[in-house]
């Protein structure tokens, strides 16, 4: 039976071509902008969660007021301690910690005077441990552009616009100007480490523009913090961010060490708890469910209009098999099995061509760096599709349902005509 | 008669007239209470955050308005730190670093030491006259002393911190007793409020005072100045770079 439709498909073009290369498009366009949206969102939630957020944070009830101001005067006490528990505790998780602050880096002429100095975002984290998870999650090697990873203490990494518009290259010397947690004037002398241009590039404009990263322990001391920590940041295993798990990890945190009565209590917040990340989140679970929706929708319209069609140029044909005493029900199911066959053939076109090209993007990527000059989000400045499970099938179900949609609707006409008026619609 | 009641109102009312002084006339007397050829002073400063009180003691040497060198003495990480004023220019070192660094363009926003002071709070030009434009706007008085509020608005052209402020001037001191500094969008942004003054050689000086960045949590700024000395001569090397190092 299959056979015999797949025949009378493949020799009368009009009847397979149209509707294939309607699917094929269709599952074309859900497949390359569910990849689309899933790398550009999910980039940007990654790159939050990997640089600012984590999957969890663990910070005080005051400094998470105030958080975006980089408060270190109300940083975490006893930082060694909290970290311990939280890796004896949650051992499956990946634990970081992170001290963010802001100043002037000041460049100093022979003499010891300001050359050039500009203000800068500055990252502290584990960086001069081989075994830092800080150095996986962040790609610190991968990230230096010239120069190399800082080997011992008093090292710094700039980034490369900002070794630019100061003038500094590999092994030059820099003074951290900035605040200490009790908000006295903290100076520091760094080496800018590598041997021909300190950079390092991350891909995200605002990271790009002016950032230093040091060492945990060396901004402990310039910035007077000896054992506190202004962010411990949580990691799933995979890395992966599943928002039910990190709720109740979060709850079950919180419920134990946070006291809302001591605003520097510990505080354990999720990537998705408020803030742009959840609605970014929340965004992007809205935008699939509207991409896969609006494109069932359509298709099943152009398709059912295709059918109608099909079923005005096919009259001839259903009246002759209707006059042969072939029933109405099998007609129906013979056209039902006809679209099966298209939505599947259209399905797997569809599918391959969109997971090509959002392969290429993924590879490729666009770069929308010129876009971003004055970026104040932590967004990566090459956009790249990702190409998920999900992308295999996403525009797959969707492509044979609205083929069998659109002519279940329109072989309802089917029903519609008269044994006793064949002959006579024939005639005409 | 009549004549007589003219003269006797000319008589009595020409002094009251006498004492009634513009805003200008006013900004003027604060101006000249302050104004020494010298000033070397020790001061308390108290920092009230959210996790407790930091004291910092410094001594300055100050040289009209133009030259200030100020030597931190405590507390221990503080000490040794030097900063140096030039005119508009301002220079700090410190011991841990070992280095003269230039503070300058939105640095000089930071608040200093971490108080509620800013590096441009400490920079300004005191002579209000020459930046703002004034309007007396009343009388109130502030702890039971009788002031003149002054309502200041930066001239045209002038480069300020704030843009208006409102001050109260003890009417028999001139000084200002109270001060809001206020945003070109018309939001308070500091306030300072002198608790305690103190009389020396002939002029009024403030003992002790508060000063409250009210954008900021904690309980503001407290500065007492422990001693101070007028026109004093002070060495010309103490207002070099070289003298930050020593």
């Amino acid at each position: 039976m299959i056979r015999f439709l797949l025949k009378g498909l493949l020799r009368d073009r009009s009847r397979s071509l149209f509707p294939v290369l309607m699917v094929s498009a269709g599952v074309f366009l859900c497949v390359f902008l569910y990849s689309y949206l899933n790398g550009a969102i999910g980039d940007m939630v990654d790159a939050s969660a990997r640089f600012d957020t984590g999957h969890v944070k663990v910070i005080t009830r005051a400094y998470n007021e105030l958080a975006s101001q980089m408060p270190n005067d109300l940083a975490l006490a006893g930082a060694a301690n909290e970290l311990e528990k939280l890796r004896t505790g949650h051992p499956r998780m990946i634990w970081a910690e992170r001290i963010r602050f802001g100043g002037l880096l000041d460049i100093p002429d022979e003499m010891g005077e300001t050359r050039a100095q500009g203000p800068f975002f500055g990252m502290a984290i584990d960086l001069v441990n081989n075994n830092s998870p800080d150095l996986a999650l962040l790609g610190v090697a991968k990230a230096i552009v010239r120069g190399r990873m800082p080997a011992m203490s008093h090292e710094i990494l700039i980034s490369h616009a900002f070794a630019e518009k100061l003038g500094v290259v590999p092994g030059d010397k820099a003074t951290l100007l900035s605040s200490t947690m009790n908000g006295a004037m903290a100076m520091h002398n760094f080496t800018i480490a590598g041997t021909v241009r300190g950079t390092v590039r991350f891909g995200m404009v605002m990271i790009d523009k002016s950032t230093i990263i040091a060492d945990i322990n060396d901004i402990r001391t310039a910035l007077d913090m000896a054992d506190f920590v202004g962010e411990i940041l949580g990691f799933t295993e995979d890395t992966l961010y599943d928002d039910d798990r990190m709720i109740a990890l979060a709850e079950a945190y919180n419920t134990a060490h946070s006291r809302e009565e001591d605003e520097f209590s510990p505080l354990m917040t999720t990537l998705g708890e408020g803030g742009v990340m959840g609605d970014i989140l929340r965004l992007s679970t809205f935008a699939v469910t509207i991409v896969v929706g609006i494109f069932v929708f359509a298709m099943s319209i152009v398709l059912w209009n295709a059918g109608l069609m099909n079923g005005i140029r096919r009259y001839g044909e259903i009246g002759v098999r209707l006059a042969m005493g072939e029933s109405k029900g099998a007609i129906y199911r013979a056209m039902i099995m006809e679209s099966i066959c298209i939505g599947l053939a259209g399905s797997i076109i569809g599918t391959i061509a969109g997971l090509a090209a959002s392969y290429y993007l993924q590879i490729v990527g666009f770069d929308i760096s010129d876009m971003l000059q004055k970026s104040s989000i932590m967004i990566s400045s090459v956009i790249r599709a990702k190409v998920s499970i999900t992308s295999y099938y996403i525009g797959f179900f969707p492509g044979v349902f609205a083929s069998v949609l659109g002519t279940v609707f329109a072989g309802i006409g089917i029903y519609r005509r008269q044994t006793s008026q064949l002959f006579k619609e024939l005639e005409v | 008669m009549k004549k007589l009641i003219i003269l006797a109102f000319l008589l009595f009312a020409a002094p009251l007239y006498g004492e009634e002084l513009t805003g200008r006339e006013i900004l003027d007397r604060i101006d000249k209470n302050y104004e020494a050829k010298s000033r070397v002073s020790t001061a308390t400063m108290m920092i009230k955050g959210r996790r407790g009180t930091r004291t910092i003691t410094s001594k300055s040497w100050a040289e009209g308005y133009e030259k200030t060198f100020t030597n931190y003495l405590s507390p221990p990480r503080e000490k040794d730190t030097k900063m140096l004023k030039l005119g508009d220019e301002l220079w700090i070192w410190s011991p841990s670093a070992d280095r003269i660094i230039k503070i300058a363009g939105h640095m000089l926003r930071q608040s200093m030491m971490g108080s509620d002071v800013s590096y441009e709070d400490f920079m300004e030009d005191p002579h209000l006259g020459d930046l703002y434009d004034v309007i007396l706007s009343g009388q109130e008085p502030v702890e039971d002393r009788d002031c003149y509020v002054l309502e200041l608005t930066a001239k045209q052209g002038k480069k300020v911190a704030y843009h208006s402020r409102k001050i109260w001037v003890d009417k028999e001191r001139y000084l200002a007793l109270r001060e809001e500094l206020f945003a070109k969008s018309g939001k308070l942004l500091k306030r300072l409020n002198i608790h305690e003054v103190f009389k020396k050689e002939e002029r009024w000086y403030p003992k002790k005072f508060t000063f409250k960045d009210v954008l900021k949590k904690g309980d503001g700024t407290q500065i007492i100045i422990d001693s101070i000395e007028f026109n004093v001569d002070i060495p010309k090397h103490v207002f070099s770079k070289a003298s930050l190092r020593k």
